[in-house]
């Protein structure tokens, strides 16, 4: 233990050194724990399930452009055409697309009246079919009938009388229990009462950065509108294989309408998680660009500060220091020296953490990750200082008794 | 001298390779990352319209429910109802203004071939073009009498023309949108500002719009609108007519005030505005009008995205990092040279001709840095571009602004990373070192 403070004194003698990569250290520390933090938390954002069968879905957008256009019968007929496709599981008309960022949200009350405390929830618009072309499981209740399909005028104001939502939703609206969901009324507009009759299991809002995310509905209404979407369940695997056809069959049926945008959920999840991942990568290039630079950086002083006690190092050895003695003494320092850098940097972590979580509103830091990066660099510290003490412990001993 | 200093500093730099390339990429990776994430934020918070940005002002009025503000923050909605935008429209207070709003529509092109397609646009008044500069090929805006007689007129990006009309003059020609004939005025040439200040409620850095129609079209049932629309309160009427009359906000109007006594007119019109209102039983909220210019609106509406203001802040912090490391191994080498330096102030070199040989030293590797630096942020920026696709279109390329201050910058930060060990090496007692050879 006589040895430890021997070092720390030496170290003293060298202080601008040592404290700069205590500095280096510190701040590596900082922005990993940091930039890892964040990268957790885009991660869990993208591992919430969706609640759709994503691989097996895709979805056109119709857009209707002539002025002479049966909209009832058309639908009907687009319908037809693709719950009969071979290949196709089932099909619906819906109004908004999971994960897209685009789409409806009302307020559902529990008591009616103006005033009332309200809960935003995502609202689709579709059919009897819903539940089973996207995929949705039905954990309470029943699914909606046909004959409670309505249909609505673009520009409608009054709602349907049933809904299906999801148990987050349930959970917002009946905190104490949401089984008891299943047959209550919520009023729609502040006043308009639907009974709701299922709960399903997930099914996300189209706009994930938003808390509510998992609070949807489902609203049974077949839509008079210009621009629609229809939403496609294939047999598992026939997705590509079925998506041209699909668009060319429709296209052909009915040439008053465009069909555009033929898009796979696939996609939706990867253009709505696309700035997520690109930070991530970004994120994470800079985690282990940053470490191999502390590190080299240690390599690089350790080097020379070995050089230059060259004719030391062979006095000792001279003097009996054995080649692992030699070696410890480099790997102990540096391990002051780090230690000197990561308290620094448990500091800074946490600063920086507070500066983020007040400016652009991210959520604090947990301890694992500051622990995490603590044994992360110290590490690194000593796989860094270990070929400099491998060379240190190599001078011969003969090295004191030349000059210079 | 100076020449001189180069070639011992060439001399230097070579003889520690290993050192010196450590320090050269050290600062070219800090450089390359600080310029990539400061040429996005920059490009983010650019002027779209440098000119006459401070003449041209966005209208906020707060119309919102009287039990919950539109933003936590107090701000009043970014659009307007289409009650509140016809009124100031007709008001017609402002030197120029325009009332506008995003939609979409479906063009049938001419010949039995040719495929309908799909085109984004923008409903908008006639002083649009001569407020936001359009640069016109061929014909030019309506006037505003065809706003008010609802004249079916168009104009056209050059895209469209070269899809629709072969890239000839089309001024005059018919083009069919949504089933009715809208008569060509003017082409316009290439117009993309980014961020698309004068909309942003889709996204501030969406692509501007392909065909422009007389904002009449919209309550007219022409064209379709798009773009976003948000509601405190369900519409009272029946059917379209119900929706314009609600209090829905989902118009964007700018005014163009050339100075400073006309905004303060402007703005006390807008609050006398608010107060008729109120009698009405509109309006039930605190006065909270706002008048920002381009610069002031982008600002309030945060167009930088936090993402972009994280990775600098990160990438700031990773070049000091950079800079540490080269303080310390330009530290270690200056002591390496303790000998060096003693030998030459004892053959009559002044501290500041010593001074000056290092600084140089330090400032070439800091070129040599800076220069890797570019290359790592071209890199870095064709990377961005490549994960983000086009949402950041137009985000992504260095200009020589950036090109200098990387260069810049590189200098400097290698100047200062190498002032406290040059200063050390300075300081060096002669006699010592050369007792010691």
């Amino acid at each position: 233990m006589l040895e430890l403070g021997l070092i720390f004194r030496a170290l003293l003698r060298n202080k601008v050194g040592a404290l700069l990569i205590g500095l280096q250290i510190a701040l590596t520390l900082t922005i990993m724990t940091n930039a890892i933090f964040m990268m957790q938390e885009r991660n869990a954002q993208m591992d919430r399930p969706s609640g759709l069968d994503e691989a097996n879905l895709f979805f056109v957008n119709n857009t209707i452009f002539a002025t002479d256009y049966n909209q009832q019968v058309a639908l009907e007929e687009d319908l037809t055409l693709l719950r009969n496709t071979e290949g196709v599981v089932d099909a619906i008309q819906i109004n908004a697309i999971p994960m897209s960022g685009g789409g409806w949200s009302m307020g559902l009350q529990t008591e009616s009246g103006v005033g009332k405390d309200s809960v935003g929830v995502a609202v689709y618009m579709v059919d009897d079919h819903a539940i089973n072309t996207l995929g949705l499981e039905l954990i309470a209740g029943e699914n909606f009938s046909i004959n409670d399909i309505q249909w609505r005028e673009s520009s409608q104001t009054t709602w349907p009388a049933k809904t299906i939502i999801t148990q987050a939703m349930a959970e917002s609206l009946f905190a104490d229990d949401w089984h008891s969901a299943v047959g209550k009324t919520a009023y729609i507009s502040q006043e308009q009462p639907m009974q709701i009759i299922g709960i399903v299991k997930t099914l996300q809002a189209p706009w994930n950065g938003w808390d509510g995310v998992e609070r949807s509905m489902l609203v049974p209404f077949k839509m008079e509108t210009m621009g629609s979407r229809y939403m496609i369940k294939t047999e598992p695997g026939r997705r590509d294989e079925l998506m041209p056809i699909i668009e060319k069959a429709l296209a052909d049926s009915n040439k008053g309408r465009i069909i555009r945008r033929v898009t796979t959920m696939d996609d939706i999840r990867e253009r709505s998680y696309r700035g997520h991942n690109a930070v991530n990568k970004i994120l994470s290039t800079v985690i282990v660009v940053l470490t191999l630079i502390t590190g080299f950086g240690i390599v690089g002083l350790a080097m020379f500060s070995i050089n230059r006690r060259t004719k030391q190092i062979g006095t000792r050895r001279a003097l009996g220091a054995s080649k692992g003695q030699i070696m410890s003494y480099f790997m102990i320092e540096n391990i002051m020296i780090s230690s000197f850098g990561i308290v620094l940097g448990i500091a800074g972590a946490i600063g920086l953490n507070i500066w983020l979580v007040n400016t652009l509103s991210m959520s604090p830091i947990n301890i694992e990750i500051i622990v995490f990066g603590v044994i992360v660099l110290y590490f690194v510290g000593q796989l860094a200082v270990l070929y400099p003490a491998r060379k240190a412990a190599n001078i011969p001993p003969a090295t004191a008794t030349r000059t210079a | 001298m100076f020449f001189y200093y180069l070639r011992l500093a060439r001399i230097s730099i070579v003889k520690h390779w290993g050192l010196s390339l450590l320090m050269i990429v050290a600062i070219g990776l800090g450089i390359g990352a600080s310029m990539t994430t400061v040429t996005v934020n920059y490009l983010m918070s650019a002027n779209p319209i440098p000119h006459k940005s401070s003449q041209l002002y966005n209208v906020q009025l707060d119309s919102w429910d009287i039990n919950e503000p539109y933003n936590d923050d107090g701000t009043p909605p970014e659009q307007l109802t289409y009650r509140d935008g016809t009124n100031l429209l007709n008001a017609n207070k402002a030197f120029r203004h325009s009332l506008q709003a995003q939609a979409n529509g479906v063009i049938e092109p001419e010949g039995k071939d040719s495929l309908p397609f799909m085109v984004s646009a923008r409903a908008n008044t006639a002083d649009f073009f001569t407020m936001f500069d359009l640069p016109f090929i061929y014909g030019g805006g309506w006037d505003s009498a065809a706003d008010l007689n609802k004249q079916q007129v168009v104009v056209i990006n050059s895209e469209t023309n070269q899809r629709v009309f072969g890239g000839e003059n089309s001024v005059g020609r018919d083009l069919k949108i949504n089933g009715n004939y809208f008569k060509v005025v003017g082409v316009i040439d290439y117009w993309d500002p980014k961020p698309r200040f004068y909309d942003i409620s889709t996204g501030a850095f969406n692509d501007a719009e392909e065909i422009f129609v007389p904002f009449a079209m919209i309550a007219e049932e022409k064209i379709g609108r798009s773009g976003n629309t948000n509601c405190w309160k369900t519409p009272e009427g029946e059917g379209f007519e119900g929706f314009l009359n609600s209090e829905c906000v989902w118009l964007q109007f700018w005014v163009e005030l050339p100075n400073q006594q006309d905004k303060e007119d402007y703005l006390s019109f807008l609050n006398a505005y608010v107060e008729e209102q109120k009698a009405f039983g509109r309006f039930e909220r605190p006065l909270n009008n706002k008048l920002l210019n381009v610069m002031q609106w982008l600002e309030q509406q945060q167009v930088v995205e936090d993402d972009a203001i994280m990775m600098m802040a990160m990438s700031l912090m990773f070049l000091i990092v950079c800079l540490l490391n080269t303080v310390g191994l330009l530290l270690a080498k200056s002591l390496g040279k303790a000998p060096e330096i003693g030998l030459r102030q004892a053959l009559g070199a002044s501290r500041r001709t010593l001074f000056a040989q290092y600084i140089i030293e330090s400032a070439c590797i800091g070129i040599a840095g800076g220069i890797l630096g570019l290359c790592f942020a071209w890199l870095g920026l064709q990377g961005i571009g490549a994960l983000y696709g086009d949402m950041l279109k137009g985000l992504t390329s260095l200009d020589t602004n950036m090109v200098a201050s990387a260069i810049a910058l590189a200098i400097v930060s290698s100047i200062l990373a190498g002032l406290y060990p040059t200063w050390r090496a300075c300081n060096v007692q002669p006699s010592q070192q050369l007792k010691s050879q």
